[in-house]
């Protein structure tokens, strides 16, 4: 399955991207974040929420394919 | 009324967005807009300034603000209805920057207007406090040496 995948604030900085394409199997939002902290190992020490096309979901979300997958920071809004 | 309801119900969702600081003349011809409105009796307006946050003896001098502007937007949507479901408002207006904001500038404008004033104490509170907590945007917290730090709403 091919998801895009978006990172924001010191996310950014954490894996030096803002965007990037991922080929992954049908996994869900926890095996996911696995990937992820082992691919940039500074993901580890961040704290952050994670959003399916635009919609906050939990760590046991099954990830659809071709979803747009955002890692989001604490918000400093306002 | 009826009316009302279906009609926010189809409406898109509207940029918040302005790059860099809200101005006091952008403020003031927002508060000028409404002079014909005449069935209002009451505006509350909060507007939020880039404070000079001394951290481990360094100053910010400014905030860089980033936002997943998608998300962002259909957030601020849902707060206006939620909002609108819950309080008697006539109108409401919410702008958010983007890009560089100096200490001592505007960051956020929000605006709520109604026939009476208790509503809009409250309701202007309830506004602020939810684009605090559900909305995805990032403050880059800038030092006068130019290192940063990620600003974290508490």
């Amino acid at each position: 399955m091919q998801h895009t995948i978006k990172y924001f604030g010191m996310l950014v900085e954490a894996t030096s991207k803002n965007e990037e394409q991922l080929q992954t199997e049908i996994c869900s939002v926890a095996q996911l974040i696995q990937q992820l902290e082992h691919r940039y190992p500074k993901l580890n020490e961040k704290n952050f929420k994670v959003a399916i096309d635009q919609q906050l979901v939990d760590n046991d979300f099954i990830i659809k394919d071709r979803a747009e997958i955002a890692l989001l920071p604490p918000f400093a809004g306002g | 009324m009826r009316y009302n309801i279906i009609f926010m119900e189809t409406k898109k969702p509207k940029n918040v967005f302005k790059q860099g600081a809200i101005t006091s003349e952008f403020i003031g011809n927002s508060i000028a807009k409404h002079q014909s409105k005449t069935n209002i009796g009451a505006h509350n307006i909060f507007l939020g300034q880039v404070r000079a946050d001394n951290i481990d003896d360094k100053i910010v001098t400014a905030i860089e603000y980033t936002a997943y502007e998608e998300m962002a937007n259909q957030k601020f949507h849902e707060i206006r209805e939620a909002t609108f479901s819950k309080f008697d408002l006539t109108c409401m207006h919410i702008y958010h920057s983007l890009g560089k904001v100096n200490a001592g500038e505007i960051c956020l404008f929000v605006f709520v207007s109604s026939p009476r004033r208790k509503v809009v104490f409250e309701a202007l509170e309830y506004v602020v406090e939810a684009i605090k907590a559900d909305v995805p945007v990032f403050g880059k917290e800038i030092f006068e040496d130019q290192t940063h730090q990620w600003k974290q709403n508490t």
